[in-house]
C-alpha cells in the first residue's frame, strides 16, 4: 500500500461517509453539509485520476454554488428536523432503502465472484489513450484546452442539447413559479 | 513505501507553504492597523499609538517612531484575543458554532497555493514564478475554494441559533450566489483575449496572465469594464463595505458574528482580511501585471535574485496598494440596503458583464477574420 492509496481510501471513504450521514441526518442544514463533505471527496478522487479541471469544476458548481442555493433556500423556508412530508412516509423510504441495499449487495457480489476487491487488470480492460478517442485526432488529455476544443468541435451538438435543455428547464420553472394573472374582461 | 527523495520533497513544500501562511497571516494582521490608521487619517484622528514592546520603546527616536505608527499593535490585538474570557452562550448548535470559524478560515489560507508573486532567474537566464503549486487552472481554483468561504458564514448564522446572526447568514449566502457569476463572466474576456488566436497562451494559469503584460498593455487599460465589474464583485465577495451585508452592525447588531466572542471572533476578523490581500493580489495579477513594471516598459531590473527581489517587492506594493483602496472605500461609501445590493448584481452588473463578454467574443472573432484575410 502506498501513499495514493492511502489517500485513495481516505477520500472515498469522505465521499461513501458523507453521503450516508447525509441520508441519515435528521435536519437539513447538516444533511446539506454532509452532501459538501461528500461532493468535496469525489473532487478530491478527480484530483487523485489527475484530472484538476473535473474537481475543480466539482468544488466551483456543486460545492460553491449548487449548495449555497440549497443552503439559502432550507435556511429562508425555515425547515425544521421534521419539515419534510417525505419524513413521514415509512413504507416508500423502507422501500428505497431496501432497494439500496439490495444494489450494494448485487454489487458486491459481482466484484468478489469477478475479481475480488484487488481489482485485477482483467476486471475491466485497461482505458487508454486509443480507445478513449477512437477514430479521432484528438489527443488524450486533462489539459483545458483540450476539454475546451473537444466541446466544440466533435460534442458540438450534445453540448448544445444539453444548453437547450437547461435553457428549457429555466422557462419552466419561471413559469410555474410565476403566477400570470388573468386580466377580466 | 514512502521514500527519502520523496519525504524531503514534501518536507520542502511543508515547509514553504508554512512560510506562505504566515507571510499571508502577517499581512492580513498589519491590513487590520492599516485600517485603524488610514480611518483615524481620514477621520482626523491620531489612530492606535500607545501599544509597546518592554525595552524596545525606550530605543531613543526609533522606538517612539515604531510606537507612534502603532507597529505593536496587531500584537496586542492577538494577545488580547487570545486572553479573552471565552463566552458560549447556552442556544447555540455546539459542534457547527465552533466550526464555522474554521470554515471561514481554511480557503481564505488554501487558494494561496495558487498565488505567484514574483519570478526566480536561473543561471540560464530563464525564470520559473515563485509559487507553492503551478496549476494550469488557478484562477478556476481561486474562484472554487473562495466561494467555500461563505459555509463558514452561513454556518455561523445557523448554528447561533438567534435572529440576527440568522438574517446575517441567508444575506451572505444570496449576495454570493449573486456576485460570483458577473466575477466569473468578468474574467472570461480576459482569458478569451489573452489567448486569442495566434498567441501560446491557452490556459487559465495566473504565471501565463501576469507574464503576458510583459511589456505590453496592463490588462486594466485594455478591458477596463471586466476591471471594474471584477473590483466590484471582489468587494461583494469578501464582504467589504459598501457590501457588507452578512455584519452591517447598524441593522443586525454583528451579523452572523453577533455571538461569538474572543478567539473565535478573532478568526472571522482574520479570515476577512486575508480575503482581502488575497483578493488585492489577485487583481494585481490579473488586471495590474503582477510582478512585472509600468505598462510598455520591460522591466528595469536585472535578471538574477536583485531582479527576484525588485519584482516581489513590485508586486507588493501594488498589492499594498490596493489594500489601501479598500480601506479608503470602506471609509469613504455608505453601506448599500440589501434590495439595492440585489438589484445591483442581477440587474446592472450580470447584463453589463454578459453584453461586456459578446463584445470582447466578437472583437476577437473579428480580428481574427481581419488577420486571415488581408
Amino acid at each position: 500500500m502506498n501513499l495514493l492509496d492511502l489517500l485513495f481510501f481516505f477520500f472515498s471513504s469522505l465521499a461513501a461517509g458523507g453521503g450516508l450521514l447525509m441520508v441519515v441526518s435528521k435536519h437539513p442544514v447538516p444533511a446539506a453539509l454532509f452532501m459538501i463533505l461528500s461532493l468535496v471527496g469525489v473532487a478530491s478522487l478527480f484530483v487523485l485520476l489527475e484530472a484538476f479541471f473535473l474537481a475543480i469544476l466539482q468544488i466551483l458548481v456543486y460545492a460553491g454554488a449548487v449548495m449555497v442555493l440549497f443552503l439559502f433556500i432550507i435556511m429562508l423556508l425555515d425547515v425544521g428536523p421534521d419539515g419534510g412530508k417525505a419524513s413521514k412516509i415509512r413504507i416508500l423510504s423502507g422501500f428505497a432503502g431496501a432497494v439500496a441495499v439490495g444494489l450494494i449487495i448485487v454489487l458486491l457480489l459481482h466484484f468478489s465472484q469477478q475479481s475480488g476487491f484487488g481489482l485485477s487488470s482483467n476486471a475491466w480492460p485497461e482505458i487508454n489513450a486509443d480507445s478513449f478517442v477512437n477514430g479521432s485526432n484528438l489527443t488524450f488529455s486533462t489539459s483545458v484546452k483540450n476539454f475546451g476544443y473537444g466541446l466544440f468541435t466533435k460534442y458540438m451538438l450534445p453540448l448544445q442539447v444539453a444548453g437547450f435543455l437547461l435553457l428549457a428547464a429555466m422557462v419552466g420553472v419561471i413559469i410555474l413559479s410565476k403566477k400570470f394573472r388573468i386580466k377580466k374582461p | 513505501m514512502l521514500n527519502l527523495e520523496l519525504l524531503q520533497v514534501l518536507g520542502l513544500k511543508i515547509f514553504f507553504a508554512f512560510l506562505m501562511v504566515s507571510v499571508v497571516m502577517t499581512f492580513a494582521g498589519y491590513s487590520v492597523l492599516a485600517e485603524r490608521k488610514v480611518s483615524a487619517w481620514m477621520q482626523g484622528r491620531v489612530g492606535p499609538n500607545r501599544t509597546v514592546l518592554p525595552f524596545v520603546g525606550h530605543i531613543p527616536f526609533v522606538g517612539s517612531f515604531l510606537k507612534g505608527i502603532g507597529i505593536f499593535q496587531p500584537l496586542a490585538d492577538g494577545l488580547k484575543f487570545l486572553f479573552k474570557e471565552e463566552i458560549v452562550p447556552g442556544h447555540v448548535n455546539k459542534v457547527y458554532y465552533y466550526m464555522a470559524p474554521l470554515v471561514a478560515l481554511v480557503p481564505a489560507l488554501t487558494t494561496m497555493t495558487v498565488l505567484p508573486f514574483g519570478e526566480f532567474f536561473h543561471h540560464s537566464g530563464k525564470s520559473t514564478p515563485l509559487i507553492l503549486a503551478d496549476l494550469e487552472i488557478g484562477i478556476l481554483f481561486i474562484l472554487a475554494i473562495s466561494s467555500l468561504g461563505v459555509y463558514g458564514i452561513v454556518l455561523a448564522g445557523w448554528s447561533s441559533n438567534s435572529k440576527y446572526p440568522f438574517l446575517g447568514g441567508i444575506r451572505s449566502s444570496a449576495q454570493m450566489i449573486s456576485y460570483e457569476l458577473a466575477m466569473g463572466l468578468s474574467l472570461l474576456p480576459i482569458f478569451l483575449w489573452v489567448s486569442q488566436p495566434g498567441s501560446s497562451i491557452a490556459s487559465l494559469s495566473l504565471v501565463e496572465i501576469a507574464n503576458s503584460q510583459n511589456a505590453s498593455a496592463w490588462l486594466a487599460l485594455v478591458q477596463p469594464l471586466s476591471a471594474l465589474i471584477f473590483l466590484v464583485a471582489l468587494f461583494a465577495e469578501t464582504n467589504r463595505l459598501p457590501f457588507d451585508m452578512p455584519e452591517s452592525e447598524t441593522d443586525l447588531v454583528g451579523g452572523f458574528h453577533t455571538e461569538y466572542g474572543s478567539f473565535k471572533f478573532g478568526i472571522f476578523f482574520v479570515a476577512e482580511y486575508a480575503h482581502i490581500v488575497i483578493g488585492s493580489a489577485i487583481f494585481t495579477l490579473i488586471f495590474l501585471g503582477g510582478w512585472h513594471f509600468l505598462p510598455w516598459i520591460n522591466d528595469p531590473w536585472p535578471s538574477n535574485w536583485v531582479g527576484t527581489l525588485l519584482g516581489t517587492g513590485w508586486f507588493l506594493i501594488k498589492t499594498i496598494s490596493l489594500i489601501f483602496f479598500f480601506i479608503w472605500i470602506r471609509w469613504t461609501l455608505p453601506r448599500f440596503r440589501y434590495d439595492q445590493v440585489m438589484n445591483l448584481g442581477w440587474t446592472k452588473l450580470l447584463p453589463l458583464s454578459l453584453a461586456n463578454l459578446i463584445f470582447y467574443v466578437i472583437l476577437v472573432t473579428w480580428l481574427d477574420l481581419s488577420a486571415a484575410t488581408p
